[in-house]
């Protein structure tokens, strides 16, 4: 029963805080999820999300399905995902009484000016939460740790080229199996 | 009038085929509701999308809300929505069936080790890339950086910070804006 009101709890205050999108929501998810109540551990998040980035749909709903059964079965979730979700339809009739008469509120100006640099925080947290032992274990060829090399390669091949991201994910996923 | 079963087929299929993101979507959405059919125009539209880009939570769940509920009332609003989230969930709730089974195979252990860093790549890539475009100056850039690292070495919780920046910038603005109607 706890665990329920604790699912609840946590995917509703990520649906209410998370701006910015997937990527700025990642660190909340991973703050809770993985640090706080560790219900993932930090290979079976970094393993959502690589399954998110191949699969349809938004990430956050993604992780809230999985962490959901993983916790509770089909009816976690079923909560986490409604959860997830709830803050976006009691903020949709906030936003219609009171944000659609006068769009260009000064107030909502000032919170998305002041959140800018804030969201771009909480990407590179995200990246450094997952920058683990766990996530970059030690299967070297010899001196080399592979795990470096795919790391360094994926950044500049998708940093400078552009490179699509699932091509990325599959080849990595084909040398893990080979060099193993 | 959109009849209800059309709004959520609509985002039915957005949600099933719409890989890399929010921002992919949105061109879907545009075809099948502005070009195609012409519920909304085109203008409202983005003034619409521009809004929902300012909320929290997940962005294509807020989109389907806002349009079903531009088209049809709060039961459009329910069909989008379940339309857009249908899918993600059916998926990820197989995936956590087999994946549970597998996840000790070693075979599947191996290939995840392999796309672990790759997955880190993946995600530092938008936080460089956001840092780059927007120009920041070293008078800005210090904010994303202490605050990755308040939350990465000091473990401050993401959700306090946002919390604070959010009042401190109500704050600041009730401040200056009452200053100017004094004057």
């Amino acid at each position: 029963m706890i665990t329920i009101l604790e699912l609840i709890y946590v995917f509703f205050k990520i649906g209410l805080f998370g701006f910015g999108g997937g990527y700025a929501m990642l660190s909340l998810i991973q703050f809770e999820v993985v640090d706080h109540f560790q219900w993932l551990t930090v290979q079976e998040f970094s393993d959502i999300i690589a399954i998110s980035q191949m699969t349809p749909g938004p990430i956050s709903i993604n992780t809230a399905t999985y962490v959901g059964y993983s916790v509770f079965g089909f009816m976690g979730a079923l909560t986490a995902t409604l959860s997830l979700c709830l803050p976006s339809i009691i903020l949709l009739f906030l936003v219609i009484r009171y944000l659609m008469q006068n769009k260009e509120n000064h107030y909502v100006k000032s919170i998305l000016q002041a959140l800018r640099p804030v969201l771009a925080g909480l990407i590179l947290a995200a990246a450094l939460l997952l920058m683990n032992k766990e996530n970059f274990c030690d299967f070297g060829l010899g001196e080399y740790n592979i795990s470096l090399v795919i790391f360094a390669v994926s950044f500049v091949a998708l940093y400078f080229f552009k490179v699509n991201p699932i091509l990325l994910l599959v080849v990595s996923g084909v040398i893990g199996l080979i060099a193993l | 009038m959109v009849p209800l079963f059309e709004l959520f087929y609509i985002f039915l299929q957005i949600g099933a085929f719409t890989l890399g993101g929010g921002y992919a979507m949105l061109s879907m959405v545009e075809m099948s509701i502005v070009t195609k059919k012409q519920y909304i125009e085109k203008e409202e539209f983005w003034d619409l999308i521009a809004l929902i880009q300012t909320l929290p939570g997940v962005f294509a769940v807020n989109t389907a809300l806002y349009v079903g509920y531009k088209l049809r009332g709060v039961k459009g609003a329910i069909s989008a929505a379940l339309g857009a989230i249908l899918p993600s969930f059916v998926i990820i709730l197989l995936i956590a069936l087999f994946f549970t089974e597998f996840k000790d195979n070693e075979t599947i252990e191996n290939i995840f080790k392999g796309i672990r860093p790759c997955v880190v790549a993946l995600i530092l890539v938008p936080s460089c890339k956001i840092i780059v475009n927007q120009k920041m100056s070293w008078k800005i850039l210090w904010i994303p950086i202490a605050i990755a690292l308040g939350i990465w070495l000091l473990k401050i919780s993401p959700v306090i910070i946002i919390i604070a920046v959010i009042v401190g910038a109500l704050a600041c603005e009730w401040y200056s804006f009452n200053k100017i109607k004094k004057q």
